[in-house]
């Protein structure tokens, strides 16, 4: 067998618990997956051994966790195929990379009337900080709808694409949905319009091979606990053009050159947007995460999560009362349903009673759920280190409950 | 398979949640508000007919999970013809058994909403047990704006 989920698991310490006297199965890796040892020890190792703040010292210790910070750095830019380190700014995740852009490039650029464009599956940190700029600069939040299998419809999407139209900002993987956009098209459409696009790449980056060169966007946002990494670090990929043209974000220590209390200069790329001490270990953790998941290799796992996605999709539509919110064709592993007269919360609760976590809410998509027409969703959403057998616990789980509620 | 959870899910649960008592849209209503958990979705419109200082009738709408259902169902049972001072007691000790405050084992004093003590074992579900309550006391406060659980 060319993917060895046994010895994987092996990896995760965490994956031996047992919550409620069962062994635990975690199908909540959309909104945090767990992490490998390698990261683990790094983190502890860092601490014991490497650890001091950074770009400050001269000292040995110094020297030593900074070579480590920029060590992950480049680790950062080999796995997106970066052009340049430059154009990777550590960030504290995807939420702080998308406010970033939207208020250093878009609060300097927009202005009245203009238009940045979402689509309507966007995770709330992907519609919040473009209304907060929008209400600053008078520009407008324009929204691409979907269908109901949960794709963005491209000729709409075409159609709002216009000369006002000043960035487009889209989720390369849906954490509600599941499903994956063709963010390549998205770019060529918007750069044939000469508009610059940001991708939302929490859900995307975890689950396959993601090259930002190839892909040509502008932006590309991304958190590290999704990545099997640290929370409290994330990236923000930028062209190095874009980035180099705008303003500084929040000021403080590293992002500057010289200051005095006439004038200040701004430190070059990628530090101009690195205000304050970093999360140092949590970068270095990140790097370890990035090193364990390329061994393993990204095209291994996406094509055996596409196999647990098939298998769960199968294995659900055996329950006549399950509905499966979110069935575009190009769908990474994330299952979304609902239960006839069963409420996500309740399948949460009951399912948890047998060791399996799912995550039964409105994922901080809101107005996704407003267009299904669900106040909530329950949602297994997999990881490469999820087994068959753990796909069957769920269904069993599911007959059970249902039985249960009667 | 679920021994352990039907302390949470007790089969009068399960029967007001199939079919809520006073779910219904009230015309003559004297307050009505609106109650929301962002965490979950869950939303109640509740309808109050307040006469005299008495709770003549409750009624209420919307969606939610099966303990917030049986919850809000089983409160406007409990609070029809009492003066909103009792209802506020009524609230006081249900709110702070559920939320683990209180810790006794007897529930007697809580009459027919003891079956759902429960949920003080299962942190996550406390807000769906209190969203009725919490809708009913910001409704006899005159306090028209939505209330969340948040
Ligand atoms: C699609 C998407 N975008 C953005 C985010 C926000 O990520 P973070 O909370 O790590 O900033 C998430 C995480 O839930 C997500 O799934």
């Amino acid at each position: 067998m060319s993917f060895d989920v046994a010895k994987i698991r092996q990896d995760f310490p965490i994956l031996a618990e047992t919550i409620h006297g069962k062994p635990l199965v975690y199908l909540d890796n959309a909104a945090s997956t767990q992490k490998p040892r390698a990261v683990l020890d790094t983190l502890r190792q860092v601490y014991e051994h490497d650890y001091a703040n950074v770009h400050r010292g001269v000292h040995t210790l110094s020297q030593r966790a900074t070579d480590l910070f920029e060590g992950a750095r480049e680790k950062v830019r080999a796995f997106i195929n970066a052009r340049d380190l430059k154009e990777i700014i550590f960030v504290r995740g995807t939420t702080e990379a998308i406010n970033l852009v939207a208020q250093s490039y878009g609060r300097s650029k927009l202005q009245p009337g203009d238009e940045i464009l979402i689509s309507a599956m966007e995770h709330h940190s992907n519609i919040v900080p473009w209304q907060i700029v929008c209400q600053q600069t008078g520009a407008v939040l324009k929204v691409a709808p979907i269908n109901l299998a949960g794709e963005i419809i491209m000729e709409e999407f075409e159609a709002l694409l216009t000369e006002r139209t000043k960035l487009v900002s889209v989720v390369h993987m849906s954490n509600a949905l599941g499903t994956i956009n063709p963010v390549k098209r998205i770019v060529e459409l918007a750069h044939a319009k000469g508009v610059p696009v940001m991708l939302d790449g929490a859900q995307a980056i975890p689950h396959m091979a993601v090259d930002v060169q190839a892909l040509d966007c502008d932006f590309y946002a991304f958190s590290g606990h999704k990545l099997c990494g640290p929370s409290g670090i994330g990236v923000l990929y930028g062209k190095e053009a874009l980035l180099k043209a705008m303003p500084p974000w929040q000021g403080g220590g590293d992002m500057i050159r010289m200051v005095t209390f006439a004038k200040t200069e701004y430190n070059v790329l990628p530090y101009k947007f690195e205000a304050g001490t970093p999360a140092i270990a949590e970068a270095i953790g990140l790097g370890a995460a990035v090193d364990y998941l390329q061994a393993i290799g990204m095209d291994k796992i996406a094509s055996y999560e596409q196999q647990l996605l098939q298998y769960a999709t199968e294995r659900a539509l055996e329950i006549p009362s399950l509905k499966i919110i979110g069935t575009a064709s190009d769908k990474g592993a994330i299952l979304g349903f609902t239960l006839h007269h069963i409420h996500p919360h309740d399948i949460g609760t009951l399912l948890d009673q047998l060791g399996i976590a799912v995550r039964a809410g409105h994922h901080c998509a809101m107005p996704v759920m407003d267009f299904f027409g669900v106040p909530a969703t329950a949602r297994a959403s997999f990881s490469f280190y999820n087994t068959i057998e753990e796909v069957d616990s769920l269904i069993d789980g599911i007959k059970q409950l249902i039985e249960v509620f009667g | 398979m679920f021994d352990e959870i039907r302390d949470l899910y007790q089969e009068v649960v399960f029967d007001h949640n199939r079919n809520p008592r006073n779910f219904r849209v009230m015309e003559d209503a004297t307050r009505k508000i609106d109650g929301f958990n962002p965490l979950c979705g869950d939303r109640i419109t509740l309808y109050v007919k307040v006469n005299d200082n008495v709770i003549e009738d409750v009624s209420f709408q919307g969606s939610g999970c099966a303990i917030s259902t049986a919850s809000a169902s089983l409160m406007t049972e409990i609070v029809r013809g009492h003066t909103e001072e009792e209802t506020h007691g009524i609230f006081e000790l249900f709110h702070s058994i559920v939320t683990g405050e209180d810790q006794r084992t007897n529930f007697e004093e809580l009459g027919k909403l003891a079956v759902l003590a429960g949920v003080r074992a299962y942190p996550a579900r406390v807000k769906c047990a209190t969203l009725a309550w919490h809708s009913l006391e910001a409704a006899l406060k005159e306090d028209a704006e939505t209330v969340s659980t948040e």
